[in-house]
């Protein structure tokens, strides 16, 4: 905990220049733009290794050139000279010396960066757990205040400055868990359960995405996660805890009975597993674990025509007439 | 562009053997080398048994029945024996005995068509099927690994055994008997630990 | 003294294949077997090379929609399972084949009808795969698919037991051929060729045979392993039955660490040679290169779980893995450090071959940093499974491997076909291959920092990636063209390079005493070795021995140490059962992706073509006759 705050202190210094400039390319999805602890630890390890693999590089290179250049005038001489190779035994030595401190100093910093993943987090951790599916991710929280579970889908919200303890699994194949402005990696596997501490540093929208091949919709299997300071965090928790609201029309009808045996509304007979819960659906950022945007006609795109967007997709194109269509639609954009 | 170099002349071979026998000759080497890639598979196939033991809560898994001891004892006594025929007919290809080498290869088909009784025997009383859960899974492949071994061993003794008797023996020939002696130890040697993983580490554990 | 018209007449007769077709089928000459592997992996390389280029072009720009997930997944899994088991070990196993007895001075390797065995069940293995593609059931799970999404559950079909039973072919051949290899440098050496007098590029094929040896059992035993959860039911890898994934993991990259360091260390030996040569100096730290290739083979089987430090292994291994997957830097550095020594200290020559290897050292120690960035097990943690990786992999891949690939073709081409390619074609091919390689997969290491995961069909717009793919794309296209160039002066100096006699380039070691190209007995006499370049020795004439059968095969085994001549062995000659063998093989592996029975029905033909095979040549019992080869 020092060990990150020292190091946030002391990354206005040196720090500052290279993550200004790594910072410049970074977005919302990049290692090269920290926003926790476990991030900044990664990205200052990331400087390190870059500083020291570069020299090296360099001394490689530049004794590559001067070699070239040396041998090639030697070349005009007709025969060669007497060997002596004991300048460059010693220089062998000297270049052992060298790599040996360099690995060193490396993995070193290594294992502080370790150290910094690994430490104590403040007793009152929350719990999330994140499951991931083909392809989506299901997200159940334990409510502090209540002990009950709370659960919703494909977008993460995590509290400004306190730690979230993330249990990762599996319900189908290999994913793995990856919002890189909060932390490195970790694989969901089932038959295991994987633990990760994410302590945010700023609060604000980030992107995640799954890092392990897992089959057809790899690619469109992204985490929208929204860093908030504690009081809209728990106001958002406490939103996503009530059940959906009473709906008006026919949608909600036609929802239960085409889409209840894969989806949940909490509050209404819809109560599949199957598929993502759907009971606050409105107020995410995007459809279908990041593959298109939180609009109407992206809605009714994806009610009409699941396997044209994402093809491979679990979610069968539900034959539905028209008005039935914009009524699910309708009641589907109102699960704020 | 240099003409080819010239040759200068310092030594004849011709007076060299014409075979070896041991490490001194080539197919031993040969031999040796698919040892050591068996030997890996089977020590591969040992950890991954010992990885999933080690995490499973009961071993061998709750339902499961032990595997047999009374076939799987009588074939491990019968392959150790046998151990030791294969060494005196190792001594005869050294020894050059050509009766002995032609005899005790054809005794080693028979002994080893007669072990293929008992392990038969060993399969049918493994207790768990291969696909009820990853213990019978395990077991099964080490004792099909070892069953591979011990057909394919027989089969080219039985070969062995038919030529040694229907063409003449040359120093080679010894030097491939000696092989196949070697390789029906090393079968032996393999069964010791798998036989320990299959059926006492359940005991034990 | 040279030899004698009539001496390499009767030699010529005994050692060349029968005419036609036939010949063909039936050849166990090594150099004829290594250039059918060179030609089948070099097209091979081309179609995957123009896989690469098709997903370089769907890349290109976000949410593109030339290819659909299906095709990319296909492509990227035949492009990996391709370049990895289909060319890159190979074509080092090629280069053994070829170079390995004509550095020894030797008549042909240990076991000649292995090696046609090697290649037939390798080519069973192209086909296997290939047709697949063409029957359209393409792998398309990656080339190490991982379970429960491999398992049966999650990919019916044939597809995943395409992929793990043409991993059954290569790994037999190369089993095969790396026994062949190592056998034939411990034991038939030429006489005083101790151990500390043979050359470095012998050393790096029998490390690499060793490790071959070694590691591919592993991935033998797992992809069975695999095809049994599929086919029948085993639980080895699904949770539910008490298997784990991750026990896949292990046993695959046990394999699957040590592989590359198989296609890596010949590739030092390549230059090796190249640097020795060319700097017309011996080459320097002769002991430090042996020893460090020795640390490579050994602490590549340490280094597996470096592959999977994103899965949640206890951190304390993960500390000793990062540690040991750095200290792999202090061999391969100072390698490189000795290289760079070597021509410093010499009176350089900078022909394609050599421009090759500085391609290679620039090229290479990027990938090798960047391969020590992700050994941090922490910092791996951002790195792995993205594009990072990808560059890093194919830095060390092709900077590393194809780069002193290329420059070893271009060095023993002459002493292959009698002809120098051209050298100002071969420096255009040189700055495409290497300017348009690193300026397509340069941008990748940004790209894995920017956030872009790897083995995705697609990516959406506005993450800023766009540029970077572009260039990558272009970058791609360079280094292809310039591969069409390299291939290009290949074929055109095939006819009308320049001539280029035994040793146009001044070697040191004894594949310049043959002829170019060399007759099919290689070597008229047996080299005698007094030192590690004992073409460079004084005196009259190359020692060597007569005394090795004329009318008949003969190769000369020596022990394994001293390297003193032990005896005469007859060396196998033309014979179909290495191809009738192999068929029965394939027949069994393409069968048991169907059905397990395949195994029992397929075991009789494969015992009736080995039994063709080591039925013994000789008199029948109680002849007159006199033996052959007695």
């Amino acid at each position: 905990m020092a060990w990150s705050a020292m190091k946030r202190r002391i990354a206005l210094v040196p720090g500052a220049v290279p993550a200004a400039l790594t910072g410049a390319c970074a977005g919302i999805q990049s290692p090269l733009a920290p926003a926790s602890d476990q991030a900044f630890a990664l990205h200052d390890l990331l400087i390190l290794m870059t500083a020291v693999c570069g020299l090296i590089y360099l001394l490689v290179i530049a004794g590559l050139v001067w070699s070239v250049l040396r041998a090639r005038q030697h070349a005009k001489r007709a025969a060669a000279a007497p060997v002596d190779d004991s300048a460059l035994d010693r220089s062998l030595i000297a270049s052992a010396v060298i790599i040996v401190t360099g690995l060193t100093v490396l993995i070193f910093g290594s294992f502080l960066a370790d150290r910094a993943l690994l430490a104590a987090r403040a007793e009152k951790a929350m719990m999330v757990r994140v499951t991931g599916h083909q392809w989506w991710w299901r997200i159940e929280y334990r409510n502090p205040a209540t002990g009950r579970w709370v659960e919703t889908a494909n977008e993460l919200h995590l509290p400004l400055g306190r730690t979230t303890r993330v249990e990762l699994a599996s319900n189908d194949v290999i994913h793995s868990f990856w919002v890189p402005n909060v932390s490195g990696k970790i694989d969901m596997i089932p038959g295991r359960r994987n633990m990760l501490d994410l302590t945010p540093r700023r609060s604000g929208w980030f992107r995640g995405a799954c890092a392990e091949f897992c089959g057809a919709q790899h690619a469109h299997m992204a985490l929208d996660v929204r860093v908030d300071d504690p009081v809209a965090f728990d106001a958002w928790l406490a939103g996503q805890a009530e059940a959906a609201r009473k709906a008006q029309g026919p949608g909600e009808a036609l929802f239960g009975l085409h889409c209840g045996s894969c989806h949940a509304v909490r509050g209404t007979p819809a109560n599949g597993r199957a598929g993502p819960d759907l009971t606050h659906f409105a107020a995410r950022r995007s459809i279908a674990a990041g593959t298109l945007p939180m609009t109407r006609g992206a809605l009714q795109g994806w009610i009409a025509q699941p396997q044209a967007l994402k093809p491979g997709t679990a979610m069968p194109a539900v034959p539905l007439r028209p008005a039935e269509a914009d009524a699910v639609a309708s009641y589907l954009a109102a699960l704020r | 562009m240099t003409a080819m170099r010239e040759f200068e002349l310092v030594g004849d071979l011709s007076r060299l053997p014409d075979s070896e026998t041991g490490a001194r000759h080539l197919v031993w080497w040969g031999n040796v080398g698919f040892m050591v890639i068996e030997g890996t598979a089977f020590a591969l196939a040992a950890m991954a048994y010992l990885y999933i033991m080690t995490q499973a809560p009961a071993w061998p898994p709750k339902g499961d029945a032990m595997p047999g001891l009374l076939w799987s004892s009588i074939f491990t006594g019968g392959l150790l024996l046998s151990a030791l025929p294969n060494l005196w007919v190792l001594h005869c290809a050294k020894t050059k005995n050509l009766a002995g080498v032609r005899w005790g290869a054809l005794a080693m088909t028979v002994i080893a068509l007669l072990l293929f009784v008992p392990r038969a025997f060993e399969f049918v009383h493994l207790g768990v099927p291969w696909h009820r859960d990853s213990y019978g899974s395990l077991i099964w492949m080490l004792l099909i690994l070892h069953t591979t071994h011990v057909v394919t061993d027989w089969f080219d003794t039985a070969v062995l055994g038919v030529w040694l008797f229907t063409h003449e023996v040359g120093d080679d020939q010894f030097a491939d008997v000696e092989d196949n002696a070697n390789y029906w130890s090393f079968v032996i040697l393999c069964w010791i630990p798998i036989y320990v993983l299959i059926y006492w580490l359940p005991r034990a554990a | 003294m040279i030899p004698d018209r009539a001496h390499l007449d009767r030699l010529d007769r005994s050692w060349r294949d029968p005419p036609g077709f036939w010949g063909f089928l039936t050849t166990v000459d090594h150099k004829r077997i290594a250039a059918r592997y060179i030609v089948t992996a070099l097209f091979l390389m081309f179609l995957a090379g123009m896989l690469a280029l098709d997903m370089r072009w769907q890349l290109s720009v976000p949410e593109n929609t030339r290819m659909g997930p299906q095709l990319y997944n296909e492509s990227f899994s035949l492009h990996g399972s391709t370049m990895l088991f289909l060319v890159s070990v190979p074509l080092m196993e090629a280069m053994a084949f070829w170079l390995v007895p004509l550095m020894l001075g030797a008549r042909n390797m240990a076991f000649p009808r292995l090696g046609a065995f090697s290649f037939w069940l390798y080519f069973g293995g192209v086909l296997c795969l290939w047709i697949a593609h063409a029957a359209d059931i393409t792998p398309d799970l990656g080339w190490f698919e991982y379970p429960p999404l491999s398992g049966p559950a999650y990919s019916p079909g044939h597809r995943a037991d395409i992929w793990a039973q043409m991993i059954t072919f290569t790994e037999v051949a190369a089993l095969a051929a790396s026994v062949n290899v190592a056998a034939t440098i411990l034991k038939m050496r030429p006489p005083g060729m101790t151990l500390a007098r043979m050359p470095v590029f012998l050393w790096a094929m029998l490390i690499a045979s060793i490790m071959t040896i070694l590691s591919m059992p592993a991935v033998m035993l797992v992809t069975s392993m695999l095809i049994a959860d599929r086919l029948v039911s085993t639980h080895f890898f699904s949770p539910a039955g008490g298997g784990d994934a991750l026990l896949f993991q292990h046993l695959f990259w046990f394999f699957g660490h040590p592989e590359v360091y198989i296609i890596f260390v010949p590739a030092t030996g390549f230059v090796s040679s190249i640097v020795e040569t060319f700097s017309r100096r011996k080459l320097f730290g002769h002991s430090a290169i042996v020893l460090s290739m020795m640390s490579i083979g050994a602490l590549a089987f340490g280094l597996w779980v470096h592959h999977m430090f994103a899965v949640g292994l206890p951190r304390l291994g993960n500390d000793f893995y990062t540690a040991a997957s750095m200290a792999i830097a202090l061999p391969a550095g100072l390698q490189i450090f000795c290289w760079i020594a070597t021509v410093w200290s010499g009176r350089l020559r900078l022909a394609t071959p050599m421009l090759w290897v500085l391609g290679f050292v620039a090229t290479f120690v990027i990938g090798g940093l960047s391969g020590v960035m992700t050994a941090s097990a922490a910092l791996d943690l951002q790195l792995t499974d993205t594009y990072f990786v990808v560059a890093h992999l194919h830095y060390v891949l092709i900077g590393g491997a194809m780069f002193p690939l290329f420059g070893a073709f271009a060095y023993w081409y002459p002493k292959a076909t009698g002809r120098l390619m051209s050298e100002r074609w071969g420096s255009i091919a040189f700055i495409g291959i290497v300017g348009g390689f690193n300026l397509g997969f340069m941008p990748m290491h940004f790209l894995g920092l920017m956030g872009m995961p790897r083995r995705v069909y697609t990516y959406p717009p506005g993450m800023g990636w766009e540029t970077l793919n572009q260039i990558a794309t272009l970058g791609s296209a360079v280094a292809i063209l310039g591969g069409l160039v390299f291939v290009a002066n290949a074929l055109w100096s095939y006819r009308h390079g320049q001539p280029a006699g035994s040793d146009p380039w001044g070697g040191s070691t004894l594949e310049w005493a043959s002829p170019s190209p060399p007759p099919a007995f290689n070597i008229a006499y047996t080299p005698v070795v007094r030192s590690l370049t004992p073409m460079w020795d004084e005196g009259p004439g190359l020692p060597a021995m007569d005394g090795l059968g004329l009318d008949r095969r003969e190769v000369l085994i020596t022990s394994v140490t001293a390297a003193v001549p032990l005896y005469r062995q007859k060396s196998a000659g033309p014979s179909i059962w290495p191809l009738a063998s192999s068929l029965a093989v394939s027949a069994m592996f393409i069968g048991s992706i169907f059905t397990p029975w395949a195994i029992a029905i397929g075991a009789a033909p494969i015992a009736a073509t080995l039994t063709g095979w080591f039925w013994p040549d000789r008199p029948r019992a109680g002849s007159d006759a006199p033996s052959a080869g007695a």
